[in-house]
């Protein structure tokens, strides 16, 4: 357990790296676009109980909904989205933060979004409000992390 | 296409934004409804202000602050003469339509009590309804509101069943932002009369389109943005009848304003100043000016007819591709289509033909009370301007398709 908390950071960074790679296979925006398209199909979904208002993560312009669980010290994230590019995009992020420990998700740095051609999407005015998704999942990492503590 | 009196090429060219490429594709702008673009004429008008009489106006005896307040006068006289006002003290600058709206939204405080009711329509845009519902909860009026049928037009006769004796107010967008209906406001504002009611025509959507004559109307208000019509942003109008004006209270204190001031007691400027405190965006007002005089150039009939054409073309291009829905099937309406596709997120179909270059609009378009009508969470919202072409609308069709491929 010990051994796994330590490493649970780098294995966010060993999966930021992959999706990078994965990323830097297609030559344009529009296989991008159809590979974020695909990545949205494998979302773990969230479960039709949790899809309330109060889990709607707000600044997006589609719906979004994020639920996140505690299982054996690690964060577990579910969510949806009524748009398939937005679904893609929490889908790479959940890909990333889901099943880590709350303290790596805080201190975890988001820099891969940019190299995978998605910095367009960080402005914080941007309509998916991925800041939003980003900044909800840390705070649903530092409200399990508080508990820890 | 044939298409009416206008030298598109020669239109084109006087504006620069027009030539400049977005991802790769050469602009394809159709998000007009929310903000137009500007010709080289408005642009040049802000630069000269800037390099020659930048001072400000109505106090300094220096040269320079006559000849921009000369300018910035002779703006609002061109407006009054383009809205046809009887009095130039009628036009009243503001920063744009939503301040125009909270202007007469605020004067009224003092004019409404419990009892008496308001009246907007559900084709509003938010700026168009917030205003007026915090107005009644401050007075105790009461907010009614002219239900919408499938096609996107105001039910009329609701609108008749819901005036009464107690009905002071009311507040109808001239062309609805979402949708391009155009409501029949002459109806509306002759109804409201009778039963002695002022009528506010938010003609925000309706300005760049429809050459509105406020007497022949008889509208006591009737707001404007510049940013719609060609001009810079940060700059608007209030049109409103003198009598309500000089009834009205200021908006805001400051300099411009006032004619005496003591501690004991501030006397207001006249019409138009008093309401026009502080330093005015003087710039914005003459560039403005110069806005409406380009489009009165070419002329409001021709816009209307090609801006028609182009509705036209785009509506049977859009309709062959299979699941398309539009929102706003009106007979009147300004050069806005409003759709989905069916099972896509139109935010989704956004942001793929963003990448192809071509600037829409997708979400509620500040009219959630529209949506929540149709039960869609927004749409998306292509709207043309006198400027674009038949062949920007085929390079649109073809991304919305694209879109559709990549996205079912």
């Amino acid at each position: 357990m010990k051994q796994k908390r330590t490493n649970s950071l780098s294995n966010i960074k060993v999966i930021q790296e992959e999706i990078v790679e994965e990323f830097e296979m297609f030559d344009d925006w529009m296989q991008r676009y159809e590979y974020m398209i695909e990545l949205g199909k494998s979302l773990p979904l969230i479960d039709e109980q949790y899809k309330t208002e109060e889990n709607i993560i707000k600044g997006c312009q589609s719906k979004v909904w994020v639920h996140a669980d505690m299982q054996d010290g690690k964060v577990v994230f579910t969510a949806d989205s009524d748009a398939i590019i937005t679904k893609g995009i929490i889908a790479i992020l959940i890909r990333v933060f889901s099943n880590q420990e709350p303290q790596a998700i805080l201190d975890a740095n988001t820099d891969f979004i940019d190299e995978i051609g998605l910095k367009e999407h960080l402005s914080p005015t941007r309509a998916n409000g991925l800041v939003s998704m980003i900044k909800q999942l840390k705070m649903y990492a530092l409200a399990y992390q508080t508990k820890v503590n | 296409m044939e298409l009416s009196n206008l030298d598109i090429e020669k239109i084109r060219a006087d504006f620069p934004i027009l030539s400049r490429k977005v991802n790769g594709h050469p602009l394809v702008y159709f998000d007009n409804a929310a903000t137009s673009q500007t010709p080289k004429a408005v642009i040049d008008a802000i630069v000269e202000y800037y390099e020659g009489y930048n001072a400000n106006i109505h106090r300094g005896v220096h040269s320079l602050s006559q000849e921009a307040t000369d300018a910035y006068e002779e703006a609002r006289e061109t407006i009054r003469a383009h809205f046809n006002a009887q009095k130039k003290e009628e036009i009243i600058f503001t920063s744009g339509t939503t301040h125009g709206i909270n202007l007469v939204a605020n004067g009224f405080a003092s004019e409404l009590k419990t009892g008496d009711e308001v009246i907007v329509s559900a084709l509003e845009h938010h700026s168009n309804i917030v205003p007026w519902q915090m107005l009644c909860e401050k007075t105790g009026a009461q907010l009614k509101v002219i239900p919408m049928t499938e096609s996107g037009e105001l039910d009329i006769e609701a609108f008749e069943d819901l005036l009464n004796k107690n009905t002071k107010l009311v507040f109808v967008n001239h062309v609805s932002n979402a949708l391009g209906t155009v409501n029949p406001i002459q109806k509306i504002i002759t109804d409201a009369h009778q039963k002695g009611a002022a009528v506010l025509i938010d003609g925000a959507q309706a300005a760049p389109h429809i050459k509105a004559d406020v007497q022949a109307l008889d509208v006591d208000f009737y707001v404007v943005s510049g940013h719609k019509m060609c001009g810079p942003t940060g700059v608007g109008v209030l049109y409103g009848k003198e009598e309500w004006l000089n009834k009205l209270p200021p908006y805001q204190g400051g300099g411009e304003m006032i004619d005496q001031v003591t501690f004991e007691k501030t006397t207001y400027a006249g019409l138009p100043h008093k309401f026009e405190a502080g330093t005015p965006n003087i710039c914005g007002g003459i560039a403005f000016g110069k806005a409406i005089d380009y489009l009165n150039e070419i002329g409001f009939e021709t816009i209307a007819a090609y801006e028609h054409e182009l509705l036209t073309y785009a509506t049977a291009q859009l309709l062959e591709i299979e699941g398309v829905k539009i929102y706003g099937t009106s007979k009147e309406k300004t050069a806005v289509i409003s759709f989905n596709i069916e099972g896509i997120h139109p935010y989704d179909i956004g942001t793929i033909i963003d990448k192809l270059g071509i600037a829409v609009r997708t979400g509620h378009h500040c009219a959630q009370p529209i949506m929540d009508y149709y039960k869609i969470p927004g749409t998306v919202r292509a709207s043309f301007s006198f400027y674009n072409t038949k062949e920007e609308i085929d390079a649109f069709v073809q991304a919305v398709k694209r879109a559709k491929i990549m996205l079912s």
